[in-house]
């Protein structure tokens, strides 16, 4: 980074965007990892601290809204989407961040994480990856795999895991990407590119649970077993280009998806990271302002919807 | 001694199978009596269904005030045999219907296809008049007066045309008036299609004259031209979905279900001229927490759903009330229950769900409005409610207000006025905004979201008055204490005229109690009840909660003898006025078929509870 830019005085200070909540994760949680990721993501943007609206499900994870100042909805478990979509159309100049755990969006939340692709809201969802419900003392998660069995389960699970990646990209989500938790420099990057995405961007984020995920652990992560890492960063590979070129070929599409998919398949010893898929489509945003045109310009919560004539919609009724 | 209503009221049926096209025939018929200078009322029965079942639109049309229907049909328009006589003699047990043939007053008049060749004896009754018009032959002569001679097949929707002109010829009705009506209907590009239609009532009403010389007992006339005034038909989703732009209503949220898409699909339809914006979900708990994180962002949030769909909303609806978002305001349209039930039926069945729609101790605002007017303005006003104390509010509808269409004379607008409740207005710095802060009123002033200095948190945790997660002993009591003041805030605000209304003289020898639409029946009823010298009012309740419960106890107290009249199994209204009161009424009439009260099923309903002296009495006419 040349000097002038690194030493270029910024608007709103790392600080502004952390609160003085007690952060009542357990000691070693990789949640601390996503956080610190966050707030050092919106630092980095510059995005003003009162134009962002954080909004969280239910778990460990719903609480981060908490602990950055910024406005924040601490909603339902497995709805952040739905009222993260709301609050976006409400107010298209927010960054809309929406978070939450596995079990939140991929179990209770399946519905709105699949819906929320198909739409391409101008907003990102981090979802905290763990494979277990940490609140509820660790049972397991839609991705913890099968045949595995963590400290607190009684048997191992006989239900598969679920592939988010491989979802969202049926689902059409338009930025596709995967972090760890405890690898925050990549995350920022990540989430900065998330953030800057005209579209939904979805990224799932490997956490760790100490307390209650024995089996997917930073060592485990860290491959101290294998005597290498498990993490492969997609873009170490030079041939790695998750970008759609042309959105309007179904060719490059589906080359760049299947790659995608087969990158997410990637378990056990080596697990990928980065940005898996990118496209630039028409978000909903865009298209409702296409029919409303006054959106363009200005959120609909400033819009002057208060003095509106309807006679003209009785006169179509005499 | 009939009342002037039941003297001079038309009632009119057009039977036919679903998909037919008897909605639009149904509509521009009633449009050319409103253009008569008639009051009309119209209301339609149909199945869950896309194609082929029986469905019905009856026209109640007077020159004095209508708001109701009657048992009896004094012209019946069938445009299958199935309208005549039901489906019974395919389905041996519990048919569909039976039919409309039983329900012609004496001396009614039945119009229906010539070529069906059914012997007048099929129809068991010789005390009606039959009109047999050979519906094809018609339109054939018709379509060939415009040129289209041989087209009938191609034209066959018309044959419904071809049923309202016979109908018009017979029943004695200003023709010209149904010409207008048509070609209102068909404009611009379609107006050729109008002067088919035009051409196919000529021709109809033509052979009717000509054929029948028999006069069906009671026929039809506009009122004097200058004694004709202009107005609306308007069904409830239309008054509904106007009321909500003329509130500033910004996003309407919906999952499709009966009978609630119609009003979601006329502010998709006519939204965007106000830049309101419509976004179709992908379930209702989807639909109800879109419309909760718009409604904090400072947005004026709206969801329509029904009762299936309201299940799925109760989560939402407590995560809306512990977090004091500015609504949304959910309209439920109530469909025959319980789970899918009777989808495209009518029901009073869930007033005690809208009472309890989600688990925990919260305040939120039920409304139950009783007819056009009554849903243009609660509609309105519960924008009004959601912004000012900060919770969601309920506004209870149902199927029959939804799709039935009355005229009107114009929605009185000029007390209407948008109250967004109390925004803060921050310092520079902000610090120190708690979005939950204690007050006496339990009303914490809001921040827009985007607003510099005004940034909050908030969550479906109990929380401080920062918005932040706490377990305290003392801060939840606090907050469980200021949450529901601001139940008792808006109880002592909202003006008593929204809480209920007592029709009729302050005292009577009967008092009537009821609530939503049922009020047009038992409007009309009253009239009836009172030929035999017996004085009666109507106490209409409007607000549920919070419920004016000193006023409806000393109405009741006072009240010489009560029937409660409810659209449902369990009395619901009943059980809330005795559980707020300590008032038990002394009867109730019920109806749980499904269907809308008749009149005379109110009229009926009422005089055998109380010549029987039964507690409950039900009724089920059709």
């Amino acid at each position: 980074m040349p000097e002038a830019a690194a030493a270029a005085p910024k608007k709103f200070a790392l600080q502004q965007y952390k609160t003085e909540v007690h952060v009542d994760w357990c000691p070693g949680c990789g949640d601390f990892g996503i956080l610190s990721s966050i707030q050092q993501a919106l630092f980095q943007l510059q995005v003003p601290p009162y134009k962002v609206a954080m909004i969280s499900g239910i778990g460990c994870s719903g609480k981060t809204p908490h602990y950055i100042d910024t406005y924040g909805l601490h909603t339902l478990h497995g709805r952040a989407l739905p009222v993260a979509t709301g609050a976006k159309l409400a107010n298209n100049q927010l960054t809309v961040v929406a978070v939450g755990g596995d079990g939140d969006g991929y179990g209770i939340g399946a519905g709105y994480f699949v819906n929320s692709g198909r739409r391409n809201i101008d907003m990102t969802y981090i979802v905290f990856n763990n494979g277990v419900y940490g609140l509820t003392k660790g049972q397991a998660s839609p991705t913890l795999a099968k045949g595995l069995k963590t400290k607190s389960m009684s048997e191992a699970s006989i239900q598969e895991g679920i592939n988010p990646i491989a979802v969202a990209l049926g689902a059409g989500y338009t930025w596709i990407g995967r972090g760890y938790a405890l690898d925050v420099k990549h995350l920022v990057s990540l989430i900065v590119q998330a953030i800057n995405h005209k579209g939904t961007s979805f990224l799932d984020v490997f956490q760790t649970c100490p307390v209650y995920n024995d089996l997917r652990t930073k060592e485990w992560y860290a491959g101290e077993d294998l005597g290498r890492t498990r993490i492969r960063r997609l873009e170490a590979d030079p041939g790695w280009d998750p970008v759609v070129k042309d959105p309007g070929s179904i060719d490059e599409l589906v080359e760049k998806k299947t790659r995608a998919l087969r990158a997410s398949y990637e378990t056990g010893d080596s697990l990928a990271v980065g940005v898996f898929y990118a496209v630039e489509m028409p978000t909903y945003d865009e298209q409702l302002a296409a029919k409303v045109p006054a959106l363009k310009d200005h959120p609909l919560v400033d819009l002057p919807l208060y003095n509106r004539d309807v006679d003209p919609l009785f006169a179509e009724l005499a | 001694m009939p009342t002037e209503l039941s003297r001079r009221e038309f009632s009119w049926v057009l039977g036919g199978p679903q998909g037919g096209g008897i909605n639009a025939s149904a509509e521009i018929y009633a449009k050319a009596l409103s253009h008569g200078g008639l009051h009309v009322f119209a209301n339609i029965e149909f199945h869950s269904n896309i194609m082929g079942k029986h469905s019905y639109y009856r026209v109640t049309a007077a020159p004095v005030p209508v708001h109701s229907h009657i048992d009896e049909i004094h012209m019946l328009v069938a445009l299958d045999q199935e309208s005549l006589f039901g489906d019974a003699p395919e389905r041996k047990h519990y048919p569909s219907h039976t039919g409309h043939v039983h329900q012609l007053a004496p001396g009614g008049g039945v119009i229906y296809d010539a070529d069906l060749k059914l012997d007048p004896a099929q129809f068991g009754r010789d005390d009606i008049n039959l009109y047999p018009i050979p519906f094809f032959e018609v339109l054939e002569e018709a379509l060939k007066q415009v040129g289209k001679g041989g087209q009938s097949r191609k034209y066959i929707v018309m044959r419904n045309t071809v049923a309202l002109g016979a109908s018009i010829g017979i029943s004695g009705y200003d023709e010209e008036l149904l010409f207008q009506a048509i070609r209102n209907e068909f404009k611009g590009r379609k107006a050729e299609a109008a002067e088919m239609n035009v051409a196919a009532v000529r021709a109809a009403a033509g052979y009717a004259r000509s054929h029948f010389s028999a006069k069906p007992a009671r026929r039809l006339a506009p009122v004097p031209e200058e004694q004709r005034k202009t107005r609306m038909l308007i069904k409830g989703f239309q008054a509904v979905g106007i009321a909500k732009l003329k509130a500033g209503l910004g996003m309407q949220t919906y999952y499709p279900i009966s009978p609630a898409t119609d009003e979601s699909v006329y502010l998709e339809q006519k939204g965007p001229q106000y830049q309101c914006t419509v976004v179709q979900c992908e379930d209702e708990i989807s639909s109800i927490n879109m419309a909760i994180g718009a409604a904090h962002m400072g947005v004026r949030a709206a969801t329509s759903t029904a009762g299936p769909g309201f299940a799925l909303m109760s989560e939402g609806f407590g995560f809306a009330a512990i977090t004091e978002a500015p609504g949304p305001v959910v309209f439920l349209w109530q469909r025959g229950g319980p789970s899918t039930g009777l989808p495209t039926r009518t029901e009073q069945a869930d007033l005690q769900f809208a009472l309890h729609p989600a688990h925990g101790d919260f305040p939120h605002i039920v409304v139950a409005p009783g007819d056009i007017d009554e849903s243009f303005v609660d509609s309105f006003e519960s924008f009004n409610w959601a912004d000012r104390y900060q919770m969601p509010v309920v506004v209870l509808l149902e199927k029959f207000l939804a799709s039935s269409m009355f005229t009107n004379d114009g929605i009185d607008m000029s007390k209407l006025k948008i109250d967004r409740g109390l925004v803060h207005q921050p310092e520079a710095d902000g610090n120190g905004y708690r979005r939950h802060a204690l007050t006496a009123d339990g009303i914490s002033p809001r921040t827009l979201p985007g607003m510099p200095g005004g940034i909050f948190s908030t969550t479906s945790d109990e929380h401080d008055p920062q918005g932040h997660i706490t377990e305290g002993i003392e801060n939840r009591i606090a907050m469980m204490r200021k949450r529901m003041a601001k139940l008792q805030t808006a109880a002592r605000e909202i003006p008593a005229a929204s809480k209920f209304t007592m029709h009729g003289p302050r005292q009577a020898d009967l008092t009537l109690v009821g609530w939503g639409a049922t009020k047009g029946a038992i409007l009309d009823a009253m009239n009836e009840l009172e030929l035999d010298g017996r004085s009666v009012n109507f106490l209409q309740i409007r607000l549920m909660r919070p419920f004016p419960a000193d006023a409806v106890a000393a109405i009741l107290r006072n009240a010489r003898l009560t029937v409660l009249i409810e659209n449902n199994y369990s009395a619901q209204l009943g059980a809330l006025i005795a559980e707020q009161t300590g008032v038990a009424l002394d009867h109730h009439v019920l109806k749980y078929d499904g269907r809308p009260f008749s009149r005379n099923e109110i009229v009926e309903g009422v005089l055998a509870a109380l010549s029987e002296q039964k507690k409950e009495v039900m009724v089920s006419h059709a």
